[in-house]
């Protein structure tokens, strides 16, 4: 199949319908299969959350009936309490994610300094123990400090970001320090001869220059901590604190006949967002994704 | 209300334009040097007030914790020799907080017996069973006493023999109350308090008797309660604690109470008063977790599910992802770009919706699976075992592909030509091409990401628990788990943290460890075969 990629494309316009099917053709057949699974239970979560019934038989017959009662519906929910809570922790966690990262991986790649190669080992090993693994510790630990700090211990957004921010380092000062090993030493020390400081090196050339690792990490991290489950679930506890995460899990472990219509409305609304910077990064993501990031 | 005190607690990066490090801070008021100042003050500020908070919440080691982040930090940033250090402090805090010290107290907790019955230290233990023993003293007053409110948390206001009113609430010993006003015998009025109505005692009744205004500080001094929330009796312990013997003693039955090894009063013929405190129990919990069969039969269950789970989840993802690369790894194929936009539509689907989504989808009887695709079939996709785990692989398959395919186009176009024109030329076929060059090629440049995709699968609990929960639970097993539980999931039912089960942090945390034993051991091995695969080509 691989061998047909090398035949000159000039073939294309004197080529029969039969050899067109037969080497292209069919590839739009898989093609379009591959679309419609793909596809399909995103079309269906659409018609059941514009479906006036709201339930999960009555979201069987796609685009029956179209209204948006369902929207209007989570209103009276924390829905928005909850989108705005991901968004707040997302965001705070993918900038601060970024900007200890890069700063870290700028030490790394441009100092020299005793416990380097200790440290970069170190930080290869930590990365190998998932946060999550260490749930009830993370659980003992907000409780007590939340004694002494409340805003840091148990059901406070601020110790969630903190609890993300721990995995800051861990998971991705690897993927930005191979990037900025890719920019050339030279630079900075043109830079230093011109009496720049490294804080200025930093922040004026480094990070210039690095912006699409940038971009991948600071997008891989919003995505991991919008979709994060069991810390969230454990750390905030009243239901106004609730991210999207834990509060669709409600709705839908509580009752997901009664629900399902609320249920396909929050999801549709809250996987905007994240589609669209999706599509809006992809050609970064897709960079990132083969220098070795997996998504949470 | 909390993320705009984020950057706060973080020590600052180095501003713009920050310490030079050839001229002195002193005589340099840089732009950056006074953000610095700024954002240090800050961090100082917030951190001396943690500090007093410790201090006064007497957790010391959190104080002591607090004292070496905010020395480290003055110490750094002002510091000319702790260059590096200036970039990575702010991220190596939070990594030492949040991710170094909780493994080690992972660790510290598989060794002890923290759960129900040993949640706190022996102190709180003591006072809760002194507490929680409280009869009415044989033969005591009984004081007229009226039900007061501050806000919503009740106390109680009593008049004693020396017509003395004395107030308190449940976290506040009773003083007197000189200002408060009686009439006939009862107190009418509290300053600062308000006095509940008769209709709201009625309404809140559970409440009221289960008051308890401790006499003072020290809980042997007993307490004031009430039953009908007009006369209040003193309560005192039926236990006593010697504090120089450190024994309990039953003083109804007499019975004394000595400390054993588990954390527990035990008395000599054994039986115990239901309160422990936690304690170091060495290995104890791992061996409940291998050779107690309410733990080990369905752990090795679970063991041999999550690795065929994370396996197979990677074979088929890539597999699927592989064959839609080659199907569209074509230049001629007009719109590619098209179909790669749709079919990464998955990916960028929140896991934790799609898993919601297809547990609707697969619901038995009314969902869209069986009642429109099967035509009205009844296929318990998520509640029959084998089904369950069927229907969890296909979640991940339709979850995971998009990932596999991004990365395989991406292997395919960056091996290059001239390597198969060389194979062609040395008169291989197409499969024989594909076998032994592109393969391995691709192999070599995946294996890495096939390996982390692994790791993450071995531990996707959000899949398995918003998917199925774990479920269907085994038959025999007295312990909440199920068909579909991975060793994450398993854990996270044990510790009980969600309230389902009784809490057991200790065993939890130890099989935490033994599942980061597993994925660190898989995740060596793995990769040291691919630097060989790497070494052959």
């Amino acid at each position: 199949m691989a061998a047909t990629t090398d035949q000159p494309v000039v073939l294309r316009n004197r080529m029969s319908t039969r050899r067109w099917f037969s080497e292209l053709g069919w590839r739009h057949i898989v093609g379009v299969i591959a679309v419609a699974y793909a596809g399909f239970p995103l079309i269906y979560v659409l018609s059941a959350s514009v479906s006036s019934r709201g339930t999960l038989t009555g979201s069987n017959r796609l685009f029956s009936e179209v209204g948006t009662s369902n929207f209007a519906a989570l209103n009276e929910t924390y829905f928005w309490h909850w989108m705005g809570n991901t968004l707040i922790i997302a965001t705070a966690t993918g900038i601060g994610t970024v900007l200890m990262g890069a700063a870290a991986a700028y030490a790394f790649s441009r100092f020299r300094f005793t416990g380097r190669r200790g440290g970069l080992t170190a930080l290869l090993v930590i990365q190998m123990f998932p946060q999550m693994l260490a749930f009830v510790a993370i659980f003992l630990l907000l409780l007590g400090l939340g004694n002494v700090v409340p805003v840091l211990g148990l059901n406070s957004k601020l110790a969630l970001i903190c609890v993300y921010l721990g995995g800051a380092l861990g998971v991705n000062t690897f993927l930005m320090y191979g990037f900025f090993n890719t920019v050339p030493r030279e630079l900075d020390e043109a830079a230093k001869l011109d009496g720049a400081s490294h804080a200025q090196i930093y922040w004026t050339i480094i990070l210039r220059l690095v912006t699409p690792i940038l971009a991948v990490v600071g997008l891989l991290s919003f995505i991991s901590s919008f979709g994060e489950f069991i810390i969230a679930r454990i750390i905030l506890q009243t239901e106004s604190n609730w991210t999207l995460a834990v509060g669709l899990y409600g709705w839908v472990s509580a009752l997901l006949e009664a629900n399902w219509g609320l249920f396909a409305a929050g999801a549709v609304i809250s996987a905007v967002p994240v589609i669209l910077l999706f599509l809006f990064l992809q050609k970064y993501i897709v960079g990132g994704l083969t220098a070795g990031s997996v998504k949470g | 209300m909390s993320s705009n005190q984020a950057p706060q607690l973080r020590p600052p990066q180095a501003g713009p334009g920050g310490p030079d490090v050839r001229t002195s801070h002193a005589t340099n008021f840089s732009k950056g040097f006074v953000v610095k100042l700024l954002l240090l003050g800050m961090v100082n500020a917030l951190g001396v007030y943690g500090v007093l908070a410790a201090w006064g919440a007497e957790s010391y080691g959190i104080l002591w914790a607090m004292v070496a982040l905010l020395v480290a930090a003055n110490y750094v940033y002002f510091s000319k020799r702790a260059l590096p250090l200036k970039y990575i402090l702010p991220g190596l805090a939070f990594l030492l907080v949040y991710q170094v010290f909780v493994v080690f107290y992972t660790g510290y907790i598989a060794f002890t017996n923290y759960g129900d019955g040993h949640n706190s230290v022996k102190g709180d233990a003591i006072e809760f069973l002194l507490i929680s023993n409280e009869r009415r003293l044989e033969g005591s007053a009984s004081y007229p006493l009226t039900v007061i409110r501050d806000g919503e948390e009740l106390g109680f206001a009593i008049l004693t023999q020396g017509d003395v009113v004395r107030v308190g609430r449940a976290e506040q010993p009773l003083q007197d109350a000189p200002d408060a006003v009686v009439s006939d015998g009862v107190v009418t009025e509290v300053p600062g308090y308000e006095i509940l109505p008769r209709g709201e005692v009625l309404q809140r009744s559970d409440d009221v008797t289960r008051l308890r205004v401790p006499l003072s500080e020290d809980p042997e001094d007993g307490s004031i309660r009430t039953q009908d929330a007009r006369a209040g009796y003193v309560y005192v312990s039926t236990l006593e604690y010697d504090e120089s013997a450190d024994t309990m003693t039953d003083t109804v039955a007499g019975t004394v109470y000595r400390p054993n090894e588990r954390g527990q009063f035990e008395a000599e013929d054994g039986s115990r008063l239901p309160v422990g405190w936690r304690v170091t129990v060495g290995a104890e919990n791992f061996t409940t977790a291998f050779a107690d069969p309410r733990y080990s039969t369905p752990f090795v269950k679970i063991f041999a599910w999550t690795v065929a789970f994370a396996a197979l989840s990677v074979v088929t993802t890539f597999l699927l992802g592989l064959a839609l690369a080659m199907v569209f790894n074509d230049p001629r194929l007009r719109g590619r770009k098209i179909y790669r936009s749709l079919l990464i539509l998955p990916y960028a689907f929140p896991g934790f919706l799609a898993a919601l989504l297809w547990s609707g989808l697969l619901n038995r009887r009314y969902g869209f699976i069986n009642d429109v695709i099967l035509n009205g079939a009844q296929i318990g996709w998520l509640t029959d075992p084998w089904l369950a785990k069927l229907s969890v692989l296909g979640v991940n398959l339709w979850l995971g592909f998009p990932y596999m395919f991004l990365i395989c186009t991406g292997a395919l176009q960056s091996i290059p030509q001239d390597v198969t024109e060389a194979a062609k030329i040395d008169g291989a076929g197409r499969i024989r091409t594909w076998r032994s060059v592109v393969m391995p090629l691709l192999l070599v440049s995946t294996a890495p990401l096939l390996i982390s995709s692994f790791a993450f699968n071995f531990n996707n609990f959000t899949l398995i628990y918003l998917l199925t929960g774990g479920g269907p639970r085994f038959s025999d097993a007295s312990v909440p788990l199920g068909h579909t539980d991975i060793l994450i999931s398993m854990v996270y039912s044990i510790s009980g943290i969600d309230g389902n089960a009784p809490r057991n942090y200790g065993l939890a945390s130890a099989l935490s460890i033994v599942i980061f034993v597993i994925v660190a051991t898989i995740s060596a091995i793995a990769f040291r075969q691919t630097r060989k695969l790497e070494e052959i080509n």
